[in-house]
Parts: C-alpha cells; sequence; structure tokens
C-alpha cells in the first residue's frame, strides 16, 4: 500500500513535469552548497473540492488545485525558505538559491536522516473527489438534508457541506532519500437555524476521515448529522443563563476532548519547549497532571482525520506517550527541534502546505480511559456544570491559560443531570486543570473527525478524544453571577 | 517583471479566463487573478532566526449558465490552468441547482472608473536591512528591564500584490498593493511565573510604520504590566474594553450586519433596520475610499462601486452589509460589501483613557480576550479575558484566568462611552469601549 502510495506521488510530482532524480540532485546540491544542517523540498499537488447546500437546493460547488514546492535550508536554528508555485526546474533552483541565504558559517552537526523502509499506509491512496459521482455526492447531501428537515418541524435553515481533498506529498531530505504520501480526506457538516415563539438558535454536527466519501453513506452517517444538529439547536432553545464562577465541571466523552488539545496538547510542541516559552518548558518526569491521566499524541490510527502514515518532514508518525500516569514524559517534535534538544523525531513535523514552514503540531491527541462509569462521575456532583460539546478552544502558551467554548451543557443538581444552560466558556491553567482531574471515565471515545487547529497562521487536521472525566473546579463564564 | 507589466499580464489572464468561459458556453462568468511577492525577517534573542520569501499566485473563476453557478480555482496562472479551471467550474455547474439570487452583480453598479488610492509603495529593503530593523525592535524590548527574559522574535514582514478583477458585463478593474508590518513579542519573568505579550504596526507606506524600537518597547512594557497578575471573584461590574481588544465587538457587529447572516435568520440583528441599536451617540461609518487606507478599495469583490457609508447613524442601524446575492435574497441592493468593511469607525464620546478609568471608578479593564464564544445568532457573549483591576479610578494589578460575559445586542444598546484613544493600528478604528455591567466569572 506505501509502494503504492510513493507510485503516486513520484508519477504526480516528478514525472508529470518531467523532474528527474539527477534534477532533484542539482536542486539539493543547490541547497547544501552552503554550510548548512539540514536541507529539505516538500513537493505538494492537493486538490479539493467542496459543495454547499442551502436552502433544499445545490448552491455552490468549487473545485481547488493547488500545487508547489517548498525549499527549506537550516543552519544551527536558523531557517531559510522560498517556495514556488512552479515545478520547473529552473524555478525550484532559484527557490534554492533563496532559501540557502540563511546559511552563512559554521556547521553545527547534521540532522538525522530517516532510513529503513518506509511504514504501512495508515489510509488508502484514494481520491476522493473520484470516489463518489456527483449525483451520488448531492444526494448525500440531501439525505442529510431532508433528515435534518423531517426531525422538527421547528428547523428553519439547513446548511450541508461536503469537501474531499486529494493531497499528494514528496518529500526529499538532505540525504537524499525521497518520501511520499497520498493523503485523502473528506468532511461533511450540516448547520440548521430552529426558531421557536421568535426565540432561534443553531446547531452543528459533522465528521470526516481520511477515506473516500462513502464513509458518509456506511452507518447513515449523512442522516445521523441531520438529526444530532437539530437535536442540540432544539436543547439550547430551551437553555438558561449559564452558571458564573468556579465550578465541579464534567466533560463528555469524545469532541469535548479539545481540553487537551488546549490544556496540554500546544504547550508540549518541541518548539515552545526548546525556546523555553512554556509553561511545561524544562518539566519532563514533573508532575503535571493528576496520575488519573494519561495523554497520548498518536499519528497511526488508521484512517483518522489527524493520521499521518508520514508526516510532512518523512518521518513515520508515532504513538506518542506525552504524559503517564500524571508525569510529563515528552515533548512532540519536528527534526529541526529534536536536533536542536537532542532528542528523536516524534512524526509531528506538519505544515499547512508548501508554502508554509514545518513545525511540531499534534495529530490525534487524546486520553487514555479511567475506571469510573459515566453516571458514577455525573453522581458524584451535587452542584456542577456538564458540558458535552464544544465550539474552538485557544491556549497562551507561555502562561498556560487556555479557553474552550461548551455549546451545549447542562446543569449537574444532587447528581443529576437536569436543565440545559447556553454556551460559556470554560476557562484555566493548563497545568493547574489537569491535577484536577479527579474522576476518568471507562467510555473512551473520540472525536468524529471535525478538527482543525491553527498554529502561526497555519491550519492542519486533528483529532481529539477522550472519556468522560471531571474537574474538580473550572471557572465557567455564564451570566448568572 | 515591471509592475505595470505584471497588471498587464493579469489583465490578460482575466480576459483569457472570461473568454474560456464564454468559449465553454458560460452566459455569465467572472475572475479574479492575484500574485504577490514577499519577505519576512524574523530575528530573535539579536539573531537572525528564519527568512522567508514569498510568493504567491491565485486565480479564481466563476461561470453561470442560467442561474446555476459554478466555481474553480488554482495557484497555476498557466494557459493549460486556465482551461482545466474553466471546465472544472463548467463542470460543478452542470449539477448546481438553479438558484433566482445567483449571478453577476447588477451591471449598472459597476464601478465605473477605479480612483487611485495610493496602496501602492513597494520598500526596496533587502535582508541585512530587514534583520537591522527586527533587531533593533527586539532589542529594545529586551533592553527595557531585566524581567524581559526571553523572546519569541521580531518580524519585518513586507508584501507587494497586484490583482485584476472582471466580468463579463465588461468590467475590469485592479491595481498594485503593499503591505509591510513590524511585530514583537517578549516573555516577562517574575519568578516562576511567564507572561507573554506583543505589539506590532502595519501600514501601506514603510515611512509610516513606528519607530522600531518604540514598537519592541511597547511590547515589553505590555509583557511587564501582566507580573504579579492575580485573579478576581466573580462579580458583576463596569468594564473598560481597551481600545486595542475593542476593535473584536466591532467586527462582531459586522458579522451580525452580514447580509448572509441575515437572509438566513442567524442573525441577532434581524430587522433591526431603522431601529435604535447603539446610544444616540454613536456613528459607525465606513470609508472604503480612504487614501492609503489599510483596507482600502475601490470596489468590491464583484467590480462593485464602494463609498463611503454610514451603518450606524445617531445609534440607529441604517443598513447591511449586502453582497449581490444577499441583496437579492432579501429584495435589497447591494453596499458593495463582498470582501467585508473596509476602514471602519466608530465615533467617540470624547474621554481619555485615563477619564474613562475615572468614569468606571471601580471595576475591570480587559486587555486580552481569548477563545470563540461569541454567538452571533443569539448575540450571547462569553469569553475568556485578562487585564487589570481598577479602583477609585486607577489600575491597581493585573488579573487573568477571568471570563466576561453578556448579549452583544445588550452590549452595544447600553454602550456608555468610546474613548478618543484610537491610536491602535489596524483597519478598525475605536477608542476603548465603556460597559456599566457585565458578567466576570473567575473565583
Amino acid at each position: 500500500m506505501t509502494s503504492q502510495a510513493i507510485a503516486i506521488a513520484r508519477q504526480t510530482l516528478l514525472d508529470t513535469p518531467g523532474l528527474s532524480e539527477a534534477h532533484l540532485g542539482q536542486v539539493m546540491d543547490r541547497l547544501l552548497s552552503r554550510q548548512v544542517d539540514a536541507a529539505d523540498v516538500f513537493f505538494q499537488y492537493a486538490r479539493l473540492e467542496s459543495w454547499v447546500l442551502e436552502d433544499g437546493i445545490i448552491k455552490e460547488g468549487s473545485h481547488s488545485i493547488e500545487q508547489g514546492a517548498g525549499l527549506r535550508a537550516i543552519s544551527g536554528d536558523k531557517t531559510g525558505f522560498a517556495y514556488t508555485d512552479s515545478l520547473e526546474l529552473s524555478h525550484l533552483l532559484d527557490a534554492a538559491s533563496a532559501a540557502r541565504a540563511i546559511a552563512q558559517a559554521g556547521q553545527h552537526g547534521t540532522e538525522a536522516i530517516s532510513k529503513g523502509a518506509p511504514p504501512a499506509a495508515l489510509y488508502t491512496p484514494v481520491n476522493p473527489l473520484e470516489s463518489l459521482s456527483e449525483k451520488e455526492k448531492i444526494e448525500l447531501m440531501r439525505q442529510a438534508d431532508a433528515a435534518a428537515r423531517a426531525a422538527d418541524p421547528r428547523v428553519q435553515q439547513v446548511i450541508v457541506s461536503l469537501v474531499a481533498a486529494h493531497d499528494v506529498i514528496l518529500v526529499m531530505d538532505n540525504g537524499g532519500q525521497v518520501h511520499g504520501d497520498v493523503r485523502p480526506l473528506v468532511r461533511m457538516n450540516v448547520q440548521v437555524i430552529v426558531e421557536q415563539d421568535g426565540r432561534r438558535e443553531q446547531g452543528s454536527s459533522g465528521g470526516g476521515a481520511r477515506c473516500a466519501l462513502d464513509f458518509f453513506l456506511a452507518e447513515q452517517r449523512a442522516q445521523g448529522y441531520g438529526d444530532e444538529a437539530v437535536r442540540q439547536a432544539l436543547v439550547n432553545l430551551d437553555a438558561e443563563a449559564a452558571p458564573a464562577g468556579m465550578l465541579p465541571v464534567v466533560l463528555g466523552p469524545g469532541w469535548p476532548g479539545v481540553l487537551l488539545h488546549e490544556a496540554v496538547g500546544h504547550g508540549l510542541e518541541g518548539d515552545f519547549n526548546r525556546k523555553g516559552t512554556s509553561a511545561f518548558s524544562g518539566r519532563i518526569g514533573e508532575q503535571v497532571a493528576s496520575k488519573l491521566c494519561t495523554v497520548i499524541d498518536d499519528g497511526t490510527l488508521p484512517d483518522r482525520r489527524g493520521s499521518l502514515t508520514i508526516d510532512d518532514e518523512g518521518t513515520p508518525s508515532g504513538n506518542n506517550v506525552l504524559i503517564e500516569n500524571g508525569i510529563l514524559k515528552g515533548y512532540m517534535q519536528d527534526k529541526m527541534n529534536a536536533r536542536l534538544m537532542g532528542v528523536a523525531p516524534t512524526g509531528n513535523g506538519r505544515r499547512e502546505s508548501y508554502a508554509h514552514l514545518p513545525m511540531p503540531r499534534m495529530t490525534n491527541t487524546y486520553m487514555l480511559a479511567g475506571q469510573h462509569a459515566p453516571e458514577e462521575i455525573i453522581g458524584s456532583v451535587k452542584n456542577g456544570l456538564y458540558a458535552v460539546n464544544f465550539g474552538g478552544g485557544q491556549v497562551d502558551i507561555t502562561s498556560g491559560k487556555f479557553v474552550f467554548s461548551a455549546n451545549e451543557a447542562y446543569l449537574i443538581e444532587d447528581g443529576k443531570v437536569t436543565r440545559p444552560v447556553k454556551g460559556a466558556t470554560l476557562i484555566g491553567n493548563g497545568p493547574e486543570v489537569m491535577n484536577r482531574i479527579s474522576m476518568v471515565g471507562n467510555d473512551l471515545a473520540l472525536d468524529t473527525g471535525v478538527g482543525t487547529c491553527g498554529k502561526e497562521g497555519q491550519s492542519v487536521p486533528v483529532g481529539v478524544g477522550q472519556p468522560t472525566l471531571k474537574i474538580d473546579q473550572l471557572t465557567v463564564g455564564g451570566t448568572a453571577a | 517583471m515591471t509592475d505595470n507589466e505584471q497588471i498587464d499580464h493579469l489583465k490578460q489572464v482575466v480576459a483569457d479566463l472570461l473568454q474560456e468561459a464564454k468559449a465553454q458556453g458560460a452566459e455569465a462568468a467572472e475572475a479574479g487573478v492575484s500574485s504577490q511577492t514577499g519577505l519576512s525577517v524574523t530575528v530573535r534573542l539579536g539573531e537572525t532566526e528564519t527568512i522567508e520569501h514569498t510568493s504567491d499566485n491565485g486565480l479564481g473563476v466563476t461561470v453561470y449558465f442560467g442561474q446555476r453557478k459554478g466555481s474553480a480555482n488554482t495557484t497555476d496562472l498557466r494557459p493549460a490552468a486556465i482551461r482545466e479551471s474553466v471546465a472544472a467550474a463548467c463542470r460543478i455547474a452542470r449539477h448546481t441547482s438553479a438558484d433566482p439570487a445567483a449571478g453577476l452583480a447588477d451591471a449598472g453598479l459597476m464601478a465605473e472608473e477605479v480612483p487611485d488610492l495610493d496602496l501602492f509603495h513597494p520598500w526596496d529593503v533587502d535582508v541585512d536591512q530587514a534583520a537591522e530593523i527586527a533587531r533593533a525592535c527586539e532589542d529594545a524590548a529586551r533592553g527595557l528591564d531585566p524581567r524581559i527574559t526571553n523572546s519569541e522574535g521580531a518580524t519585518l514582514y513586507t508584501q507587494c500584490s497586484s490583482f485584476i478583477y472582471g466580468n463579463s458585463h465588461g468590467f475590469t478593474g485592479g491595481y498594485p498593493t503593499s503591505r509591510h508590518s513590524l511585530s514583537c513579542a517578549v516573555i516577562a519573568q517574575g519568578g516562576e511565573e511567564m507572561q507573554r505579550d506583543y505589539w506590532y504596526d502595519s501600514a501601506r507606506l514603510a515611512g509610516e510604520l513606528d519607530d522600531p524600537a518604540a514598537i519592541g518597547r511597547e511590547a515589553a512594557q505590555r509583557a511587564l504590566a501582566r507580573l504579579n497578575s492575580q485573579r478576581l471573584g466573580t462579580r458583576e461590574c463596569p468594564v473598560l474594553f481597551r481600545a486595542d481588544v475593542a476593535p473584536s465587538l466591532m467586527r462582531s457587529l459586522f458579522g451580525a450586519l452580514r447580509g448572509h447572516a441575515v437572509y438566513r435568520k442567524s442573525t441577532f440583528l434581524l430587522d433591526r433596520i431603522g431601529t435604535q441599536v447603539f446610544p444616540d451617540w454613536v456613528t459607525i461609518s465606513e470609508d472604503p475610499l480612504l487614501p492609503r487606507g489599510q483596507a482600502s478599495a475601490p470596489f468590491d469583490n464583484e467590480g462593485v462601486a464602494t463609498r463611503y457609508r454610514e451603518l450606524v447613524s445617531d445609534g440607529v442601524l441604517q443598513g447591511y452589509l449586502l453582497d449581490s446575492y444577499a441583496a437579492r435574497k432579501l429584495g435589497m441592493q447591494s453596499t458593495a460589501s463582498a470582501g467585508g468593511v473596509r476602514n471602519a469607525r466608530i465615533s467617540s464620546s470624547g474621554q481619555s483613557f485615563d477619564a474613562l478609568l475615572r468614569e468606571m471608578d471601580q471595576g475591570v479593564v480587559i486587555t486580552e480576550l481569548m477563545g470563540h464564544g461569541t454567538n452571533l445568532v443569539t448575540g450571547d457573549y462569553s469569553r475568556g479575558a485578562a487585564g487589570f483591576w481598577v479602583e477609585g479610578g486607577e489600575i491597581q494589578y493585573p488579573i487573568e484566568e477571568i471570563t466576561v460575559a453578556g448579549n452583544l445586542g445588550d452590549m452595544y444598546r447600553q454602550l456608555v462611552a468610546v474613548g478618543a484613544d484610537d491610536a491602535i493600528p489596524g483597519s478598525v478604528k475605536t477608542g476603548s469601549w465603556l460597559f456599566d455591567r457585565l458578567t466576570i466569572g473567575g473565583d
């Protein structure tokens, strides 16, 4: 399977534009012609197709092609970077000259070169754009629309989007080794507006994976998103003002794992820790979370949105333990930060596209299951909040402060989930909050494949997951003081 | 290529796209083409850390067959890519539905002339000079105080872009623009506590950028001011959004006024034209024709001529932000808003920042907002925040890990004051916003 992906990548990115091994050698020689520690050339050809259904009609469709190469030369902790949207040799050589200008003197130790057989592919190298006919794509969206409209007469507006992407990449490292990958990615989303007595609320649901579009036909997923979006919106029609202040908070399984992504994930990325700007810097071996917490970043889960057979530097992705029983075990690394910190790369070197520099990024970040039944966890709270769906989050790496915004939450009163409350932002300090996790459920779930992570202006697909868990005290940002 | 040759080249690509669309059977079409080059140099801890040469091309085409449409875009401007993109758009249009609101903007609204808004001032700065400027900026930050112990660096970024938009009404327009920015982020340390903050400036003309050392010092002062941050008890109290975070409240307003949110009935400002949405001393305007303005544009993304307008006059909502699609859905006319609001400004009630602190007497100043807790359907607002505690009209100490919550519709109506302290970078001009009572979540 992997050899199939590499064959497709070579065909698309080298043979079609007429680049030979000798040409690649010339480009790499140009990059390496001054004293540099590492260099790479990243080739990419990405196609994306998106469709929007609104007001019951197929309103828009769009097709896009992104193609180019990014060239990087590294000397110590200095990086030179240039890219071109042309795969012609002369343009690649010009970009190589621009990128190598960073290296002026001295060599700091050559970067490790990935050797050995390429890893087994974690997804099939299909082209999802061609995995269903246009008619079938439209029928799929209509199913989701029909499900949402049939779910409740209070549904006023339904917007369904369907996106399929086919991303072919090839990386050549300074040892001349070429790594390739073919990455399918599909995503579907349903957004609804409901209205009752003049009050309007929204709900949305969706999913995705690294596979063909028939993913959404399986298990009636498309209809399921429609039903779920309506359910969420109707819950919010009845929601009261959320409380404000410190409360025990129980987070549901799956997507609420965005907590881990913000509270610890970003803070454990190698670049921040090499520079000493993270609240977790220099804390390997220390207790940074309660003993109940084991947190993993795992890029090796088959077909998952956040998974990668190889990262954007050619390193196989890994199953990396970040925190084990509360003890900080390691950071997520790309090649440059790994070399500068004297550790091995972990397969987390990712970039949005050829026009962006790679850096350490998460893949699928989740917490392992614990001992408690979810009902037991909820039953242990006298007065608190039960939050099951979230929008996005954000973190200040340096101070450790993070937020994430609930868009479906309920009060817990006397150990029971009672009334729905309006969305509210939750805020805390990463290491403090992780130490306040007092119960971990036995119901680990991963999200449905919807996550996108932003860092320094670059977006990459990611996954999150967790079991139900209880945080003894967390600040809830409602209006009911 | 010279700048003129570049523009002529892009014009030819647009003409070719429109011609190809016609040849492939489209009854109407529109196309945009852009080309950008830039240089970004980052200096960290005194050393050049990253040199990035940017260079982006983009082409987008939308075709209409009756009222069915399809779009395509690519980074490749060569003739083969033009044919393929048009073919892809046409293929898509065979499967979309007839939509009565779809189509080009009305021919009568096209910009008849394209005034020169003085947006193009390339900066002939080489890598070494750029590094010197960034270094001067970071040095000023690091040298300000020994508690500035670490840095994320200072970055100088300069870019030049050209774009052309054309459609089958016969409209073609475009022009080159430049943008330059300098930013700096540093870390202040006190004991175990680390606090990061940043500052920046951006301008069309390099000479209009703030002094690099002043930007660096401001970044350092902001980080230092956060040291010894405390928490605060949960309460309702007056809240002042400092001028550098107040633009986010303006952007939420623009989000709620977007035509697409209005026809979807997914905005808390639905059906509010002609009603009081702010106090009567508030006027909010956009001025797309501002010379050298950071968001200036003589026509919108559909070729519609832009002009000065008031969105809110004396507190009364005057209109929405409509592109041609939303306008048709609502039975209204385009407000040249395809692509967003351009150079927005809110009137001030006249107070300085210090006068606003005195007027507030006791409460919270917000200097940072975090997260995405803004619901434009309901107006419900809940964000993470940091800032300062104020008593006796003076700043007492920094606070962090709080939330600020309310409802935007109520907040806009009950806005107490907008300061005259609007000297902030960016295309949204506002002073600080004072509210009488919002909920602060904390301990």
